[in-house]
């Protein structure tokens, strides 16, 4: 394989991995704040102990975010060096921006969060969460801003030209607010909320079906439904915004994601299909003329297709960006639909009689999981051949310097580590959950460390004087 | 080139990226020696406050690593794309270092088991050792110069980085966190434990001392060139003299139990080391061994003036935000470490 196949392999299953976390820790900062400010206005010791036990997950999720985060960070260096010398004068100030404003601050008060329950006043501890879940939306902000300007470029020229040639800022807000950054990094906000709020479902419908933790797990849940239907049905307003956003800036993709082929052509919009990317052909339940109505509100106007464009210059994978867009959508209309399901069943007191629903929200929280990662792939293979839509292809971005063997090194040596990661992030995760939320101090949580060294036996054997054992 | 203070904007950006990697190297710097010692402490109590000495703020220190990245991609984005992947190979494995090292800090604690706990140790040790070796390999090869060609990339073999010098430079880096790392933990323990730490702290001086006279007689010796702006600024034979006595100070300070200035003494001997490393390169980000003529300098890799502009703004707002709330969350766990529920 050639070293552009592997660097994009590369790429891929690093950023989707990394992907897996962070939108669970931007999530569950949001609802951590929400607990957290419950058990500050109301002294609840039972919002106290929900927030404690989110915490400690939070710090296992945050922990790997971080560890996958750092190689991304580096990566656009060592795989993608010519990208890097292009971009780097706009892409470069988004990352350092993300370090200084948004990680350093998320890092930066993690300690207070996760070590600072008895050492500060809950007012403090309170306003380190709500830093930390500022400084995971701050990093959305950038990165999303960084990517955005890959997919619609603005408030640039470009300087040289060959080898020599890139990209210099001309309007720093331009940049920041180019066509596309707002409504995405909107799309991509509440994707990440979702995936936090169905985290807390699953694991406390898995606790109601259980009978266990039912004065905790009850209340959270309902919570958690309140945040889950808000967010599901604006999820349905901002995708739209981001489609239309496609639509004017980057017609090759659009014509992608619903495998419109016809260069100028009344445009159908399908719920379930299949391309055959050969014969140019889309089978499958359609609604005609929806894509032409979700465009231009009307029915009968045609919209640009792919065959408007050179076949260098669009995305050939159409199938595949097909498939992945109609997931995501798919699995967000499911979402609103059990959302406002199980509300309705709430608001008549019914809804924790229905133990079938219980077991689809433990399953749900794959959905949004599910549906963020087809959503980025089917937003970045859209982009395909461009690496910098309509500015620098793919195939020239790479690092020259770098040989297909250190890529399948490092390839191979990642897929490793991170599948190690992984199993042992779903193995404590689960312990954490069957474990559950005890009260802290009592007889359960001194079973859970060792009882040799037990931080609260240890309290009265003085402070850390090694005890002779 | 516009200016600002008499200077240019790349020179303040490059002050900027310098501030950022001695922040990373005094931060993380204790962390990771702390690691690197880890397995020389032998109880489970004791492995369990030393990771509590850093758990609450390892995490925030290796941002500054993740700052200087961007500080380097942005300000000069033709020296972050070739350092990158000229030193791919290494780069990668301090990558997974870093990764191991952050999951091991947090797995540990999640399982009471012998067995469970005694790997995560092994992992957390190595990996901060494996980190330390691999920053300090790469900083002499970047010291050093390596083969660029006219592109400005790499064109060498990566099995050129093991060399005499630069895995000097290795060792030295080891050494180096490994006695800050060791006075950062006499600083943040009582008892039994400190004793065991004091002693360790006197014996990873020597160590440092013994490795860095040596890199700098290999120096004088085989790589003049590295000599050069000493030989030129008869006046900054002060940093060397100061380094000295930074490191003088600093058992001198352990004895009277003044810890703290004992911790200032050794941040600083990190900081005058790096800024003489810098003074010999300068203005070179990358020098080609091969051909001078291809060395990447602050001028022909920097972004355009307008970036640099911005960059500024940037961290000229950033900075004291970070500072403030850093100072806070040391201050919050600042004295002796006190294990709670919460702890690791
Ligand atoms: C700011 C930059 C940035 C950001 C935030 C993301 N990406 Fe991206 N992505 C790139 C910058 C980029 C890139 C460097 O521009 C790549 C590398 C090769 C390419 O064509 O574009 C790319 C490629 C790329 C590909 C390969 C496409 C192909 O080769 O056909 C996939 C599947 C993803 N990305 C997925 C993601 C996911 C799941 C993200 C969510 C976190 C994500 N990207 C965020
Ligand atoms: C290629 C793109 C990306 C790069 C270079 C990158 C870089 C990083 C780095 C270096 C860290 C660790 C920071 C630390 O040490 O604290 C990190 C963590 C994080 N990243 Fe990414 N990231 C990327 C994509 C994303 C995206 C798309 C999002 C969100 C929409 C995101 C959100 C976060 C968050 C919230 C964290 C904190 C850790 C966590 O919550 O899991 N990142 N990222
Ligand atoms: C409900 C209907 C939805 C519609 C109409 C929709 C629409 C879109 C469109 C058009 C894009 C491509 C944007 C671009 O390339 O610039 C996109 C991307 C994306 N979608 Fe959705 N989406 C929907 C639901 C969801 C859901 C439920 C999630 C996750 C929980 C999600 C997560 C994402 C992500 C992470 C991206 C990639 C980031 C981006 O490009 O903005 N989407 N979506």
């Amino acid at each position: 394989m050639d070293v552009e196949i592997l660097a994009r392999i590369q790429f891929a299953f690093t950023i989707a991995f990394h992907y897996i976390y962070p939108p669970l820790s931007i999530g569950l900062g949001l609802l951590l704040v929400v607990f957290e400010g419950l058990y500050l206005k109301t002294g609840n010791k039972m919002y106290e102990q929900i927030t404690r036990f989110w915490i400690k997950i939070f710090a296992l999720i945050f922990g790997i975010g971080v560890a996958t985060g750092i190689i991304m960070e580096f990566e656009f260096g060592t795989n993608w060096a010519t990208y890097s010398k292009y971009v780097g004068d706009i892409f470069g100030s988004a990352l350092a921006a993300e370090g200084i404003f948004a990680f350093a601050l998320e890092s930066g008060f993690l300690g207070i969060l996760i070590f600072g329950w008895n050492r500060v006043s809950s007012k403090v501890h309170f306003f380190s969460t709500v830093m930390v879940f500022l400084g995971s939306m701050f990093s959305a902000i950038w990165i999303v801003v960084a990517n955005s300007w890959q997919q619609t470029p603005a408030g640039y020229h470009i300087v040289g030209s060959g080898m020599e040639a890139r990209a210099e800022i001309t309007d720093f807000w331009a940049m920041v607010f180019n066509p596309s950054s707002v409504d995405r990094l909107i799309h991509v906000w509440i994707a990440a909320f979702l995936a936090g709020i169905f985290l807390v479902l699953s694991v406390n419908a898995w606790y109601i079906l259980k009978g266990k933790h039912l004065e905790i797990a009850k209340p959270s849940f309902k919570i958690a439904l309140v945040a889950a239907t808000v967010f599901s049905l604006l999820q349905l307003f901002a995708g739209h915004r981001s489609a239309d956003v496609v639509y004017k800036h980057q017609p090759a993709k659009l014509a992608a994601l619903e495998g419109h082929y016809d260069s100028m052509a009344v445009a159908d919009m399908f719920l379930l299909g299949y391309v055959d990317n050969k014969n140019q052909k889309v089978t499958g339940i359609k609604i005609p003329g929806g894509l032409s109505f979700l465009t231009q509100f009307d029915f009968k106007k045609p919209v640009k297709g792919l065959n408007a464009f050179k076949p260098d210059e669009r995305p050939s994978q159409v199938n595949t960006i097909f498939q992945f867009y109609h997931i995501m959508i798919g699995i967000g209309m499911f979402m609103i639909a059990l959302t406002l399901y199980a509300s309705w069943l709430a608001f008549k007191n019914k809804l924790f009689e229905k133990r079938w629903l219980m077991w689809v929200f433990v399953w749900a929280v794959l959905g949004p999981q599910i549906a963020n990662q087809t959503g980025w792939f089917a937003a970045e293979m859209g982009r395909q051949p461009w690496v910098v839509y309509g500015l620098l292809k793919t195939s020239d971005a790479l690092s020259k310097t770098v040989t297909a063997n250190q890529v399948v090194f490092s390839l191979i040596l990642f897929t490793v580590v991170y599948m190690l990661l992984l199993v042992l992030f779903l193995y404590l995760l689960n312990k954490k959950i069957q474990h559950g939320p005890v009260d802290y101090g009592t007889k359960e949580d001194i079973d859970e460390g060792s009882k040799r060294d037990n931080p609260i036996l240890d309290h009265s054997n003085g402070q850390n004087a090694a005890p002779a054992h | 080139m516009e200016t600002f203070l008499g200077l240019d904007y790349n020179v303040w950006w490059y002050l900027v990226f310098g501030a950022v990697i001695s922040g990373y190297a005094i931060l993380d710097g204790f962390d990771l020696g702390a690691g690197a010692l880890h397995l020389l402490l032998n109880k489970e109590l004791s492995r369990r406050i030393a990771l509590n000495a850093i758990g609450p703020v390892w995490d925030g220190n290796e941002v500054w690593l993740v700052i200087g990245g961007g500080a380097l991609f942005a300000g000069f984005p033709v020296a972050y794309a070739a350092i990158f992947s000229a030193f791919y190979v290494p780069f990668m494995i301090f990558l997974v270092g870093l990764i191991f090292r952050g999951v091991a800090i947090e797995f540990r604690s999640k399982e009471p088991g012998l067995l469970w706990r005694k790997t995560w140790d092994i992992v957390y040790c190595v990996a901060s050792i494996i980190i330390s070796l691999s920053l300090g390999l790469m900083l002499g090869n970047v010291a050093l110069g390596i083969s660029l060609n006219e592109q400005k990339e790499f064109n060498g073999d990566w099995l050129s980085f093991f060399n005499f010098f630069s895995i000097m430079v290795a060792i030295t880096t080891l050494a180096l966190f490994m006695m800050h790392g060791a006075i950062y933990l006499v600083m943040k323990t009582e008892n039994r434990l400190y004793t065991k730490l004091y002693i360790l702290a006197r014996q990873f001086i020597i160590f440092f001392v013994l490795s860095f006279v040596i890199t700098t007689l290999y120096t004088l010796l085989y790589v003049p060139h590295l000599g050069d702006f000493f030989r030129e600024h008869p006046t900054s034979f002060i940093i060397p003299v100061l380094m000295v006595l930074a490191i003088a100070n600093i058992p001198r300070q352990l004895k009277i139990g003044k810890y703290r200035y004992a911790f200032i003494s050794s941040s600083v001997t990190i900081s005058l080391l790096l800024i003489m490393v810098a003074l010999e390169v300068f203005p070179y980000l990358l020098y080609s061994r091969t051909n001078p003529d291809n060395s990447i300098t602050i001028q022909n890799a920097a972004a355009s003036a307008k970036t640099m502009k911005i960059l500024l703004i940037i961290a000229l707002i950033g900075t004291p935000l970070v500072a403030t709330y850093t100072s806070f969350v040391f201050w919050t766990f600042k004295g002796k470490v006190k294990l709670d529920e919460t702890s690791y």
